[in-house]
């Protein structure tokens, strides 16, 4: 009963989508196919994030994180995390519990949300996206926008929230 | 993507050899914590197909491509602040939006809101980091994307 409680609209959804297949409702098969898309999406990514996410909980040490992304980590926390962010791929959703964990083992606030800002602007494969259709000019000047703006909201995001701040398990 | 899975395996590989037992704890956390959120996002990507429906392609390019001026880039940053278009239509779309006139500042509000901002997502965004800094990351966000818009129109 619970499993059907909290996966009320995923059911509502299947059924919907089923029914549309069966009886040929053409928005129905159009919006099962935008589905599908993204559940492919999902399924390459999320699982491995969440295993790495959980071996780097049991492996990392809190006293490693803290000294290199923590509260007194200066300019190299943000290279870390910047640097981080660029290597990963995904959907910036993928991001969250790498915040959380990052945020467990005792990142600064700052320095979560300079993660979270180069996980949706720099990371690697949506930059060599970005050069083929948009070009090298425009990727790089964006980029070079981009990374002193979402400096100033990690900035601005702990000077709201206070260094006690914690992300959630999710 | 292949190397994602590569060194997810080397890293699974290389913590089994040193400890079974640490491994088994971190996969099963990792597996708790992906089964938690799992509901909530299907949901999501539910509503999103719906949306991405309602609003189609050809919609979003002949309502960014008639704007321009200041009118063009708030419409850009608030369509790519609702939609969740992942890179690989993203930036197919934004070309074919230059292609059809639409200057390279509207062009980079757009992919940068798009990026940056996810409104239907909200709610996951919510559930780990709290309402107040959601809403928050997400309203500065919002507005970088229109700053680095203007920045790009005075270069490109």
């Amino acid at each position: 009963m619970k499993v059907v409680k909290r996966y009320f609209w995923v059911i509502i959804f299947v059924l919907f989508s089923t029914g549309s297949l069966l009886l040929g409702f053409e928005p129905g098969e159009l919006i099962y196919r935008n589905f599908t898309q993204f559940l492919l999406e999902l399924v390459a990514f999320l699982p491995l994030m969440f295993l790495l996410v959980g071996l780097f909980d049991v492996w990392v040490p809190k006293e490693a994180i803290e000294k290199h992304i923590g509260g007194r980590s200066g300019f190299a926390g943000a290279f870390w995390v910047i640097l981080l962010a660029m290597l990963q791929a995904g959907p910036l959703y993928a991001a969250f519990p790498v915040a959380y964990l990052l945020s467990k083992k005792g990142a600064s606030v700052r320095n979560i949300f300079i993660y979270i800002g180069a996980f949706s602007c720099l990371k690697l494969p949506l930059l060599t996206f970005e050069v083929s259709f948009l070009g090298w000019r425009f990727m790089l000047l964006r980029s070079l926008f981009t990374l002193p703006l979402f400096i100033v909201i990690g900035l601005i995001m702990e000077r709201v929230l206070g260094q006690g701040y914690k992300v959630k398990a999710g | 993507m292949a190397l994602l899975i590569l060194f997810t395996v080397v890293c699974l590989a290389v913590s089994l050899v040193v400890d079974q037992r640490k491994t088994m704890t971190g996969v099963k956390r990792g597996l708790d914590m992906f089964l938690n959120v799992l509901p909530a996002l299907l949901a999501i990507l539910a509503l999103v197909s719906v949306a991405l429906y309602l609003v189609p392609e050809p919609l979003i390019i002949e309502f960014l491509g008639r704007r321009s001026g200041v009118l063009g880039v708030l419409i850009a940053a608030a369509v790519g602040a609702i939609a969740l278009i992942p890179p690989f239509i993203a930036f197919p779309l934004a070309n074919i939006l230059h292609s059809k006139g639409v200057s390279y500042s509207v062009v980079a509000v757009f992919v940068t809101s798009l990026i940056m901002v996810g409104f239907v997502t909200l709610p996951l965004e919510i559930r780990y980091f709290g309402k107040k800094a959601a809403l928050l990351r997400n309203a500065l966000s919002l507005i970088a994307a229109i700053i680095i818009g203007g920045l790009i129109g005075l270069f490109l």
